[in-house]
Formats: C-alpha cells, sequence, structure tokens
C-alpha cells in the first residue's frame, strides 16, 4: 500500500494525487503542534456531533435558586450561570453552534472569493478593474464595525451573523485566488489547454482552481479561528445568536455583569473558544509547512 | 501596489482612491438606511406628538427619496462638511477630533510593545529556527490569534484592577484629575508630560497599560511571525552566506544585513498592522470603555445616528489607504533596489 | 478585600508603592455618582425627553411650581410664590417671587416664564405634548399664556381639567423658564435659541453647567446666587458608567461617592461593606408585558389572562430581582395619587393551561417576544420564556438595542413587548393616558401610547380616562382611577409585573441627595459630606 502511494511513476493521476496526500499526512505527523490542533478541531466535531447526549443537564433547564453556584458543585462540575444553568451543559451543547457558524461561513465565503479572484485574475482588463475596486471597497472597511452595521441593518441572529462576517471576509480570499491566477495564468500548460480549445469556464474551473486551493485552504484554515472570535464578539455585543442560546460569545457577555463575584460565568466560556481558535490555528500553521511551503 | 512613475499613473490611482470612497460611502449610507430604527427616535423620542415626529424628519431631510438624501451628503462632504451627530449634538468632524486621539494613543502604545516585544522574538526564532525557542514563540504568537480580545481584557481587569489592584479600571483618566492638563494632541500621555503634570501622567498610564499591553500582546505576536518569515528568507540568501564566509561577526551579519533588510517589508507590516489597531480596537474600547472612535461609532450606529457613522468609517477608511500608500512610500525609500 | 489588603501590604512592603493607588477619596466639597448616563441628543428642556438630562433639567433650572417628591400629589412653590384657579376651572394666575435670578445676573421676570412656556408650543420638539394636551397650539399660545406685569402670569386651559393635573404639568421638567434676552440673543433663523441651547443653558436653578462631554461626565456646579438652595457642594459630577461591576468598583474604592445603578448581587456584597450604605427608593417605572391584540391569541381575553397566571413572580422576586424590583400589578405605581395595591395574579400553570384550552390553544401557541439588550431584560424573557413554556407558550425572544425594539412597538409589529414604562409626570393621568386611552386605534392616528401600540381598541376606557382627568374633586378622581385599574388589571392586553425600586449606594458621612419616584425629582442641593 505504502509502495503503491509513493510510486515514482504512478499510473493514474488518482494514484498520484493520494500519493500527494499520503506525503502531506506523514509530513504533519511529524508536527506534534500541528497533530495538537487537529486533535482540538476533532473534537470540537465529535462535541458537535455527540454534545447533547453528553451533557448532563438540559442547557436550558433554569433552577434559579442554583443560580451562580462555583465549579466543582456535585453536579455542575463548572458552575452555573446567572439563572442556574448548568455550564457544563451548555458549553458541550454550545460546540455545534460554533462549528455550525464556521462551516457556514466558510462555505460562503470561499467560493465567492475563489470566483471573484479566479475570473478577475484570468480576464483580466476592465473585468479585473471593477472586480478589484469592489474588492478594495471592501477591504477599506472597517471590517468589524462593517459587520456591526450589517446585523444592525438585518437584524440581530446567529444566520445574519454569519452573512455579515462572510461578507466581509471574501476579499482577502479574493485577492489571493487573483494572485494565484496571475503567476499560472501565463503558464505554458494554459496556452496548451487554450489551443487544444478548452472553453474559459473550463479552464478557469478545471486548471486554475485547482492551482489556487491549497494557499485558500491554508487561509480558510487560519480564518476559521478567526470567524470563531468574531461571532463571539458579535454574540457578546448580543448581535449573534440570542438568548437562550448556549452560543458561547453569548455566554461571556451573560457572565460580564457577575464578574466579580462569580468569575467562572464568563471564564469558562471564554476558555472554550480560546481553545477551539487555537486548535484551527495550530492545525493551519501545519497545514501551511505541507501544503503552501513558500508562505513559510 | 505598482510604484506610480508617470503622472498618468498618478491621475489613475487618484481616480481609484475616489471611486474606493465613493463606494464605501455608498455602502454605509444604504446599510444605514436599512437599519430598522426611526432616526428620529433618538431624537423627539417615545411620547412625541405626531406632528412633532413629523416635524423632526422634515428638518433632517429624511422624507426626501432616498438617492436624493445621497446626493446632498456628499455635495456636504466634498466641502468637508460631516454634518451634525444627531446623538451629541456637535459636529461629527468635532466629535471625531475628540475620540480619535484617544484611540491613536492606544493603538501607538500597542504598536510599540508590539515591536519591542515582537520583532526581537522573531528574529531570535528565525536564528533558532526548529529549536525550542522557534516553537514557543509560534505557540505564544498562534495563542495571541485565538483569544478573544474582550474576553482577555475581561479577565485582566478581573485579575489586575478588581484583585490585584495593580492598575487603574475602565475609562482613561480618574475624575479628580480630569480638567487639569490643557489637551494640546489629545495624547493624554503626552499632553500631561508636556504640563509637567506628574499625577495626572501616572494615572493616565495606570489606565491604558492594560488596554494597550492586551492589543499590544496581539500586535506581538502578529509581528513576531511575520518578522521571522522575513528574517529566514533573508538569511537563506547568497549575501548572507557571502558575509559570513568573509568572517563577519555573526552578530553583525544578522542585525547589519539580514534585519536591515528584512526592515523593508517589515515597517509595511507595522504600518498595516496599526491600521488595524485603528479599528481593531473596537470591542476592546468597549470592555474598558475607552472613550475612542470604536465606541463613538458603535453607539452611533445603535441609534441610527447616520452621520456619525458615515464620518467615521470615512476617517477610517481614509486612515487605511493613507497607511497603505505610506508603506508604498516607505518600502520605496527604504529598498536600496528600488531608490 | 482581605486578598486585596494583603497584597497592597505586600507591595509597600517590598517598596514598590508606586504601583499602589493612591485612596482616591473624592474632594470634600464635590459629590461625584456614577451613573448610566442617557444620551444627552440635547440639553434644551423643551427637547429634553430622557431620565438623566430630565434630572440635569431639574438641577439647572427653576419652574413656576414643583412638585413635592416626598409626597405625591402636593405642589410646592416654585419661582411662582403663590397661585390661583379661577371659578371656571381654566384660567390660572400665578404671582411670581421677587429676587430670583437667572446665571446670567438678569431677574426672572413673568415675561421670561410666559415666553418659555409659549417657546416649548412653537418648537413643538419630542416633550411639547405637556402643554398641547392641554389645549395650547402654535396659534394660540401667545394669547392663552401671558405676563400680565412683571410678576404675573395668567394661562387659560382649553378645557376644564383638575387642577392638580395643569400644575404638575407646569412642574415638569420641560415647563422650565429659561433666560428670554440670552436666548434672543443667541438666535438662528428663529429657532429661538434651540440651537445654541442644546450644548448650553439659559436657567436660573441651584447649579449651572460646567460642561458636558457626551458618554462620559456631566459637570454642575454650584450657583450662589439663588433664591432658595445654597447647596454644600460647589461641584457635582455624573460620571458615566455603564457597567455595574464598574460601578461597584468604583464606589468600594471611593472614586465615586454615589454608585445608582447597582444589580441585586452587587448590592448583596455591598451591603456587607462598612464603608458604604445602601438606600432604597421606590421609583415609578413599571416592567412589564405589551401583547398585540393583532395576533390572534391575544385578541382574545382568556388568553391575555392566562399569560397573566404563567409568570413566577414570587420566583423571579426572591431569586433574580430581589430589592431592586418590587411585584405590582396596575398602572399607577405604589406612592401615586389613586394608586391601589390588587396583586391578583400569581404562578398557577394549571390555570392557565385550563384557559388557553378554553380559548381553543389547548397545546398552546407560539409569539416572539422583543427585548431590550442586557440586564435586567433578556434575563427576565428567559425565564419568562421558561415559565410560558409550562403551558406550551413558545416564546422566541428579539433581543435588540432599545431604540431598534422601540420602533418595532411603535410600528406594532411585535407580538409581545417587554419593557418600562415611566410616567412623564407626577400625575396618574399620564400613566392612565398611556396605558388606558385610545382615541383612534387607526394606523395614521397621531396618538400612539401604549394602548394603540398594541391595537386595544377602548372607547369606553377611553371615556372614563378622560372622565377622571376632568374631575375636580380629590376624591372622586382618586376614586375614579382605582375602579379604571380593577377593570384594566382584568382586561388589558398588558401583563404589568414589577416597580422598578431605585438603589442608592453611597459612601458613609455622604448624605441629603433627594429622589423623588421620577428623575423629575432627583435634587443635588441638600447633599453633604460628613
Amino acid at each position: 500500500m505504502r509502495a503503491w502511494l509513493l510510486a515514482e511513476e504512478p499510473a493514474s493521476p488518482w494514484q498520484a494525487r493520494l500519493g500527494r496526500l499520503y506525503l502531506g499526512w506523514r509530513r504533519l505527523c511529524g508536527n506534534p503542534l500541528a497533530l495538537l490542533g487537529l486533535a482540538l478541531v476533532l473534537l470540537l466535531a465529535l462535541l458537535a456531533a455527540i454534545g447533547p447526549w453528553l451533557a448532563p443537564h438540559d442547557p436550558a433547564a433554569q433552577a434559579l435558586e442554583l443560580r451562580l453556584r462555583p465549579p466543582l458543585t456535585p453536579g455542575y462540575w463548572l458552575g452555573t450561570d446567572e439563572l442556574g444553568r448548568d455550564i457544563l451543559s451548555r458549553l458541550l451543547c454550545g460546540a455545534r453552534i460554533t462549528l455550525g457558524i464556521v462551516l457556514l461561513t466558510v462555505a460562503i465565503v470561499v467560493p465567492i472569493g475563489l470566483a471573484i479572484g479566479t475570473v478577475a485574475g484570468y480576464a483580466g482588463g476592465w473585468v479585473d478593474t471593477v472586480l478589484m475596486r469592489l474588492t478594495d471597497i471592501f477591504l477599506a472597511f472597517p471590517r468589524l464595525i462593517l459587520a456591526l452595521a450589517l446585523v444592525a441593518a438585518l437584524g440581530p441572529g446567529i444566520d445574519n451573523a454569519v452573512l455579515a462576517i462572510a461578507l466581509t471576509a471574501w476579499p482577502a480570499y479574493a485577492r489571493l485566488a487573483r494572485a494565484e491566477t496571475l503567476l499560472v495564468r501565463r503558464a505554458d500548460y494554459i496556452a496548451a489547454v487554450r489551443l487544444a480549445g478548452a472553453s474559459h469556464a473550463r479552464i478557469v474551473v478545471r486548471h486554475v482552481l485547482p492551482l489556487c486551493l491549497p494557499s485558500v485552504i491554508v487561509r480558510a484554515t487560519l480564518e476559521m479561528a478567526g470567524v470563531i472570535v468574531t461571532a463571539a464578539g458579535l454574540g457578546f455585543l448580543g448581535l449573534g445568536a440570542q438568548p437562550p442560546s448556549p452560543e458561547w460569545g453569548l455566554m461571556i457577555a451573560s457572565g460580564r455583569k457577575v464578574l466579580l463575584d462569580s468569575w467562572w460565568v464568563a471564564t469558562m466560556p471564554g476558555l472554550a473558544i480560546f481553545l477551539v481558535s487555537l486548535g484551527f490555528n495550530l492545525l493551519g500553521d501545519g497545514l501551511r509547512d505541507v501544503l503552501d511551503p513558500r508562505q513559510g | 501596489m505598482r510604484p506610480a512613475r508617470l503622472p498618468g499613473a498618478v491621475a489613475r490611482r487618484t481616480l481609484e482612491l475616489a471611486a474606493t470612497f465613493l463606494g464605501l460611502l455608498a455602502v454605509t449610507f444604504v446599510i444605514g438606511r436599512l437599519v430598522p430604527i426611526d432616526p428620529v427616535l433618538a431624537l423627539v423620542g417615545d411620547r412625541a406628538s405626531a406632528s412633532a415626529h413629523a416635524q423632526a424628519l422634515r428638518e433632517l431631510g429624511l422624507d426626501q427619496p432616498l438617492w436624493r438624501q445621497f446626493l446632498d451628503y456628499l455635495g456636504q462632504v466634498l466641502q468637508g462638511d460631516f454634518g451634525v451627530s444627531r446623538l451629541t449634538s456637535n459636529p461629527v468632524a468635532e466629535d471625531i477630533a475628540r475620540v480619535f486621539p484617544a484611540t491613536v494613543e492606544l493603538a501607538t502604545l500597542a504598536t510599540l510593545i508590539g515591536v519591542l516585544g515582537g520583532v526581537p522574538l522573531g528574529v531570535l526564532a528565525a536564528l533558532r529556527q526548529g529549536t525550542w525557542v522557534d516553537h514557543a514563540v509560534r505557540v505564544a504568537s498562534l495563542i495571541g490569534y485565538s483569544v478573544p480580545v474582550f474576553w482577555f481584557g475581561l479577565m485582566g481587569l478581573l485579575v489586575f484592577y478588581a484583585r490585584l489592584d495593580w492598575v487603574a479600571g475602565p475609562g482613561r483618566l480618574d475624575l479628580a484629575y480630569e480638567g487639569l492638563v490643557e489637551p494640546r494632541s489629545g495624547l493624554l500621555l503626552l499632553d500631561a508630560l508636556l504640563a509637567g503634570e506628574w499625577e495626572v501622567l501616572v494615572d493616565a498610564w495606570r489606565h491604558i497599560v492594560l488596554p494597550a499591553s492586551i492589543l499590544g500582546y496581539f500586535s506581538m505576536a502578529y509581528l513576531a511571525r511575520m518578522t521571522r518569515s522575513f528574517m529566514l528568507e533573508q538569511l537563506h540568501q547568497e549575501y548572507v552566506l557571502t558575509a559570513r564566509v568573509k568572517g563577519l561577526a555573526e552578530w553583525r551579519v544578522v542585525l547589519c544585513h539580514a534585519l536591515a533588510n528584512a526592515a523593508v517589508p517589515l515597517v509595511t507590516v507595522i504600518a498595516l498592522s496599526f491600521g488595524h489597531l485603528l479599528e481593531g480596537s473596537v470591542l476592546t474600547e468597549i470592555v474598558f470603555a475607552w472613550p475612542g472612535l470604536g465606541s463613538y461609532l458603535t453607539q452611533a450606529l445603535m441609534s441610527a445616528d447616520m452621520n456619525a457613522v458615515l464620518g467615521g468609517t470615512v476617517v477610517i477608511g481614509a486612515i487605511f489607504v493613507g497607511l497603505n500608500l505610506l508603506a508604498d512610500v516607505l518600502y520605496r525609500w527604504l529598498d536600496p533596489r528600488v531608490r | 478585600m482581605r486578598i486585596r489588603r494583603a497584597l497592597l501590604a505586600l507591595c509597600l512592603a517590598c517598596g514598590v508603592a508606586a504601583t499602589a493607588p493612591a485612596t482616591a477619596d473624592t474632594p470634600k466639597n464635590m459629590v461625584v455618582m456614577a451613573a448610566m448616563l442617557d444620551e444627552f441628543i440635547s440639553l434644551d428642556p423643551a427637547e429634553i425627553y430622557e431620565l438623566v438630562p430630565i434630572e440635569y433639567a431639574a438641577n439647572v433650572y427653576d419652574r413656576l411650581v414643583r412638585t413635592d417628591p416626598r409626597r405625591p400629589g402636593e405642589i410646592l412653590p416654585g419661582l411662582a410664590e403663590r397661585w390661583s384657579v379661577a371659578d371656571d376651572g381654566r384660567t390660572f394666575t400665578f404671582t411670581l417671587r421677587r429676587g430670583a435670578r437667572f446665571h446670567s445676573g438678569r431677574e426672572v421676570t413673568a415675561a421670561d416664564a410666559a415666553w418659555s412656556l409659549a417657546r416649548l408650543v412653537r418648537l413643538n420638539k419630542g416633550p411639547a405634548f405637556l402643554l398641547t394636551q392641554m389645549g395650547f397650539s402654535a396659534d394660540n399660545v401667545a394669547e392663552r399664556i401671558r405676563a400680565t406685569d412683571t410678576t404675573t402670569l395668567v394661562l387659560v386651559t382649553g378645557e376644564r381639567y383638575a387642577p392638580t393635573f395643569v400644575l404638575n404639568c407646569l412642574g415638569a421638567w420641560a415647563a422650565s423658564v429659561l433666560d428670554r434676552e440670552l436666548l434672543l440673543a443667541n438666535e438662528v433663523n428663529g429657532d429661538l435659541g434651540n440651537a445654541w441651547l442644546k450644548t448650553r443653558e439659559a436657567g436660573s436653578g441651584p447649579f449651572r453647567l460646567v460642561a458636558l462631554r457626551p458618554g462620559e461626565a456631566l459637570t454642575l456646579e454650584a450657583f450662589p446666587g439663588h433664591w432658595q438652595d445654597h447647596p454644600a457642594m460647589k461641584r457635582v459630577v455624573l460620571r458615566h458608567v455603564p457597567e455595574a461591576a464598574a460601578q461597584r468598583l468604583l464606589l468600594e474604592k471611593g472614586d465615586v461617592d454615589i454608585a445608582r445603578n447597582l444589580g441585586p448581587d452587587d448590592l448583596a456584597a455591598l451591603r456587607a461593606n462598612p464603608d458604604v450604605q445602601v438606600r432604597t427608593v421606590p421609583a415609578a417605572d413599571l416592567l412589564y408585558l405589551g401583547l398585540n391584540t393583532r395576533h390572534p391569541a391575544f385578541a382574545k381575553p382568556a388568553v391575555r389572562e392566562a399569560l397573566k397566571w404563567l409568570v413566577d413572580y414570587e420566583g423571579i422576586s426572591r431569586n433574580v430581582f430581589r430589592e431592586t424590583h418590587v411585584p405590582h400589578q396596575t398602572f399607577l405605581p405604589a406612592g401615586f395619587f389613586g394608586a391601589i395595591d390588587d396583586l391578583p395574579y400569581r404562578f398557577d400553570p394549571a390555570r392557565a393551561r385550563a384557559l388557553l384550552a378554553a380559548a381553543g390553544y389547548p397545546d398552546g401557541f407560539s409569539a416572539t417576544i422583543d427585548v431590550r439588550k442586557g440586564y435586567p431584560g433578556q434575563d427576565l424573557a428567559q425565564i419568562l420564556q421558561a415559565n410560558f413554556a409550562q403551558a406550551g407558550v413558545k416564546l422566541e425572544l428579539l433581543v435588540a438595542d432599545n431604540k431598534q425594539t422601540l420602533t418595532r412597538y411603535r410600528a406594532r409589529r411585535h407580538d409581545i413587548y417587554q419593557g418600562y414604562w415611566a410616567p412623564d409626570y407626577i400625575d396618574p393621568h399620564s400613566n392612565a393616558q398611556g396605558f388606558a386611552w385610545n382615541p383612534d386605534n387607526g394606523d395614521d392616528s397621531p396618538n400612539r401610547l401604549l394602548a394603540w401600540r398594541n391595537a386595544w381598541d377602548i372607547p369606553d376606557y377611553t371615556r372614563r380616562t378622560e372622565a377622571a382627568l376632568a374631575e375636580p374633586d380629590p376624591a372622586r378622581r382618586r376614586a375614579a382611577y382605582e375602579a379604571l385599574q380593577r377593570d384594566f388589571v382584568r382586561d388589558a392586553p398588558f401583563v404589568i409585573l414589577f416597580q422598578k425600586v431605585l438603589t442608592l449606594a453611597e459612601r458613609r458621612g455622604v448624605e441629603g441627595f433627594v429622589t423623588g419616584p421620577i428623575n423629575d425629582q432627583f435634587f443635588y442641593s441638600g447633599i453633604v459630606k460628613r
């Protein structure tokens, strides 16, 4: 199997691709920090899948007479919040929301950014100018303010928060994809494909896009950490998830007013955000070494 | 960005900038009008009679069609008039001149901390590539990328203000010291220093040190990463090898050759990171009740005070574009190949 | 506390005293309050309507009469020494005292007072309704409010109203007396000095404005020439501290003398602090739910009643609000003229389920609830969500900034609105009009108070509210409001939940801050430091 993967002369493009993946995987394994990151991300995925079943309590169940119990209270190991809800259960159920935000954002941002960037880079001329002007406008915006404004306009809520984050995140991808496209646009093999009669659309989709993917994947993984933090920031400002959702940023916001006497209410969700975000950062950093060595 | 050599290129660049600004204004304007807040509610209040309500709408020109309002606004802006903030009843330009120095002060100190900490760490990591030092710096910076700033701020306040009492709390200055110093630059530390008001200086320092350190940590994380990668690039160049072969002391090789060359892209990055701090401190300002541009903009947004929102956005946008230009100029000035 | 003190000692021992704070007690002749400053859109009393700005006007300006913060319904002399009501019930004659001076040094005359009242009507800003509701308009005000000589002012209302109502309105902030000559000297385009006054003052009150920094602080200083008050404090500073936790820390450290917006947990902690005393004063703000009768469920009286049985008033009060709110279910706050203390509803989910089943909702229904961001709205709404769920009523929270929820409410686009209502002036009509008066339920109605916002079409209540307003006999007027409330609490699409309690935490030795149920009755001039 290993020999097949590492064959000097792969028999099919499939084999070659798998072989490259395998090599990448081996390099990733040599980086303990990246593996730690991967573990954290997988943990998030796992909790998102089964968290609600692990939770000892209903995350929305209130027990007003049990409010603000400190951590290590039997049955409430991470303490309770200002309405007597179990913080551990809320963290476990909140994992799903966090992962959902991340995936949804990436699913919106990457295709838009790639499409605009590759088209601009490949087409050149006025198409390039117009698309890049548009990108510049969004880049000139203060990002968080734009997200705030959008959510204020669309109304608070998790879907709108995702949309707002996505709208502020795509220009970076467009820039990146355009730069990559410019590098390959004049390459001989693109000219060869064109001579062979391939349409522009086909060239972009089949030959340009795949070349942009590695750097975009790296960027996206690193970006996911940023998305988590930004979404939490919106939640903190009350513009993201709405109560009683156990979204972590919102949990920090509700812990803010009892911070002095009950530090754990804000501390626990903050730690959770930090760990997950760190996981994506470590993984992205490791992936960069593997997939995109040029970026050092 | 390509260097603009010909007058034609300059004109083109100007045109591009104008287009960017126009777009920025248009997008902000549309978003602002979409915000589902009655724009005169903040003005006349909840109990106003229908006629008072209608009169306020008329006085602000809000009964005009949207395109007309936008054109009117554009005309005003071109004359340098950003209008009057509805929340504070002050001209927006005046408000921004009042709140912006607070943000600049914070961002400057944070950048200073970032540069003083991040650059040496980055150099060290590059020199010791692959060792535990390198890994430690890497982890420290990735932690900086991962911590939510508002949470970090809250924790900092809890520990260093509420529990340990090492620093002062939210705000920029204790009340007892307010008004003692003539605002010359608007930068409180500098003003206090110029006036020789040592107590004010100490108090201002105790207020700014925590938010600045927190923002500074984020800036440090970023600059350490970038310094490391620029240094590695230089250390692998042939001239470094030549210098070493010539028998130059290692520190001279590193400082006088590699770092001097890495400084070129580094300055660009520092300028951009400063720009990010100017806009990225919104949450920090909120947590620390810092009376800066971020707090001002957020509050304006929540009250549909569109003049203030537009004015603030334009200022930040202009600074962003300006810093990009500055980075571009610095780049060419510092880079021997361009010179 | 103990840890901090130990650390402080340690720091001193190590000789790093420089990092330790100087205990910054505020100066002896200055009082500093930590408060949530509302938005100071304007400092013009004819434009002010937010709570703290109203309080500003109460201390910087004088009025013809004052309402008594300690005894609701009583009227005290202000710039007018005495007054009389003619037999027609419409003509009020005020005699102004001599010797009252504006901060500019000019003597206050009846002409200033008449001009100021007319100005409120002519500017037609937010609070103009205080006078326009008595039949004054831009066209008739010059002739209906006149100064007949330097100390006599005659005012003729459009109809006959209860005299206390008229006097209560004239005792409100918007009826402040302004320095006419100063304002006319600064008039721009016939704005009666409005643009100038937005950021300045032209008053005669016991304090004058030093500086307002929006979102930061308001500074006042004592006016030595006031005809009545001689404040012991040379300066009064209201510092904007939006976070309750920060207010508490500032108070504990002695950086402020008074903290005004503390939560129940902070108060509990402060009660143990020997340097601080906590005082509670009933406020007039009512926390209530407005049920939009355009929602098919809320059109049914049985459903409205069911929700009144679905709130755990007692549990919320004991565990969450504690001393910051008290249960209250009628529309006149305790302490008001005509108030009753009936509490007919308690938490009874079984009864609520039965009522819902009878109304055709055996499995409950869904509704949204618009909630103001932050404490206590968000906490309360989440508890209500859990309470209502016990009868299958599924609430979806829409949390937004105050202005945004209000915009929806005023457009009747809510299902349930949760919020506060505070009377504008101390007369019972302010709340009766708010909750039980809706002369035109159409979408383009000029009157958009609470009954209208919830589309509650009530010709009968409207008539009774107007009758109570015109009733000159105090005993009969009181009886009318009591009866109105007893019916209202049963029928209305309003679930009135709690009355707010103002909680003041003051450094020991700081005394004399007078607070009535509304901000218009917060007075600084008696504050002393012992």
